[in-house]
């Protein structure tokens, strides 16, 4: 039974960047490319999360997928605008004049929602999950908020699993998901049975977490600093995001 | 589909979402006790795996939510719980994008925190409902209470998204009937199985 969780790919170059210079440069590309307006500056942007993407090593077919479901679900809220914003009409549907400036609107935006996607995939996605959950506590969250992240993280495969067990259960008795009442509340009895069971673990563990003298934060013990490589990427980052400003005033 | 990407909604829109949201969280953290944590973590590790299964519902198929769900159980603290499972949707699988967290925590967990209290409080008064309407308020409410929220943050963040935020709306339709279901059928066997969960 595979994890639920895709581990941090340890083979790629942005594998030896420390944690916390990858959430803060996630954030600011994040920062750079929502407040950009032209079409070169996204292009460039969208150009920079495809170099990410490669220096991440991620899976080009599944991430291709990922990427075009993100798209798909915004074509139900971007297909309006060139219909409501008005401009020279470029083409009609149904009688409707579909306006240039919606088009365009809709272009961008498709363009930044697509730059920041791959970029957080890249620099976060491959991250191994409690690597991210140390580096936001060293960011300064909450301590009590990284250790409700942390457990959670250690949850989910375990619970992954007792779910796959009761619905391979109720498969060898003959069970098929379909869009009926039963199929619903059949569903609904089993989340309620795993719910049973979890708050049950949940029991043991505050036990034994008891035990060892647990008081809400999990100490870190790991002591990275950023090294020659984090201030080097910060710097290349930084060019970027400025050349992104340039292109985006010019 | 509750997670907006980045790009779309207006910075005054942003900030309120990051305002709520962090209010929001600090209150269920402060709830948020040590006892109370593996309980928590447990269950919010529990919506997201429910969060990967899809439901038949016609032709398409939808994802649950469950936000009604950790709010009735867990009140305030739901809010942190969602915020965890929204952190990780985001990063692994690009479901929403990175500086629109705060909007898309707030529109999922304020909701479900009310509704799922609302549902509590039927659920405490046995003469007044059957358990399963505590579940159908508290499910199908919590989704409904998303989808406005959800065409709210469209609509404030200009004009030319009105339409395309109730278009949108819609498409929460289905998805209230299976949670609303789905919660009335779960509450159910945990008012036989395990009352002592609800209290």
């Amino acid at each position: 039974m595979s994890s639920v969780l895709p581990l941090g790919i340890t083979l790629s170059p942005l594998a030896r960047l420390d944690p916390r210079s990858r959430v803060l440069a996630a954030f600011a590309f994040a920062v750079g490319v929502v407040w950009c307006q032209s079409v070169a500056a996204l292009t460039f942007a969208c150009a920079l999360a495809a170099g990410l993407a490669v220096l991440a090593r991620l899976p080009p077919l599944s991430t291709l997928r990922r990427v075009l479901a993100v798209e798909g679900f915004m074509l139900l809220t971007l297909a309006s605008l060139p219909f409501t914003m008005g401009g020279e009409p470029v083409f009609t549907l149904l009688g409707f004049a579909a306006g240039g400036d919606g088009l365009h609107r809709a272009g961008i935006l498709l363009l930044k929602s697509s730059a920041v996607l791959l970029a957080t995939l890249a620099l976060l996605g491959t991250l191994d999950m409690p690597a991210l959950g140390h580096a936001l506590a060293r960011l300064g969250l909450p301590v009590r908020f990284v250790a409700l992240f942390l457990f959670t993280v250690r949850y989910i495969d375990v619970l992954h699993r007792e779910y796959a067990r009761l619905r391979l259960a109720m498969r060898a008795r003959g069970f098929r998901p379909r869009a009926s009442l039963h199929c619903w509340r059949s569903l609904g009895h089993l989340f309620g049975m795993l719910l049973v069971g979890s708050l049950e673990r949940s029991e043991r563990i505050d036990a034994a977490m008891r035990c060892r003298g647990f008081d809400g934060r999990f100490h870190l013990l790991d002591e990275h600093r950023p090294g020659r490589l984090d201030w080097g990427f910060g710097a290349v980052q930084t060019a970027s995001l400025l050349l992104l400003a340039v292109l985006d005033v010019w | 589909m509750a997670h907006i990407p980045d790009g779309i909604v207006s910075t005054p829109v942003l900030l309120a979402g990051a305002v709520v949201a962090a209010g929001g969280i600090g209150l269920g953290l402060r709830r948020l006790t040590p006892e109370r944590l593996p309980k928590v973590a447990v269950l919010s590790a529990l919506f997201f795996v429910a969060s990967l299964v899809h439901f038949p519902v016609g032709l398409t198929s939808v994802h649950l939510m469950l936000g009604g769900l950790a709010g009735l159980l867990l009140g305030w603290a739901a809010f942190p719980a969602i915020a965890v499972g929204l952190i990780l949707q985001a990063v692994l699988f690009g479901f929403g994008g990175l500086l629109v967290l705060g909007v898309n925590i707030a529109n999922i967990a304020l909701p479900a925190v009310l509704l799922g209290l609302a549902g509590r409080g039927l659920l405490a008064r046995p003469a007044l409902a059957h358990p399963a309407f505590a579940g159908v308020v508290a499910g199908g409410g919590a989704v409904a209470g998303t989808a406005l929220m959800v065409a709210l943050s469209l609509a404030l963040s200009g004009r030319e998204f009105q339409v395309g935020a109730q278009a949108l709306a819609i498409t929460y339709v289905p998805l209230m009937v299976v949670e609303a279901v789905f919660t009335a059928a779960l509450l159910g066997l945990l008012v036989k199985v395990k009352p002592e969960a609800l209290r």
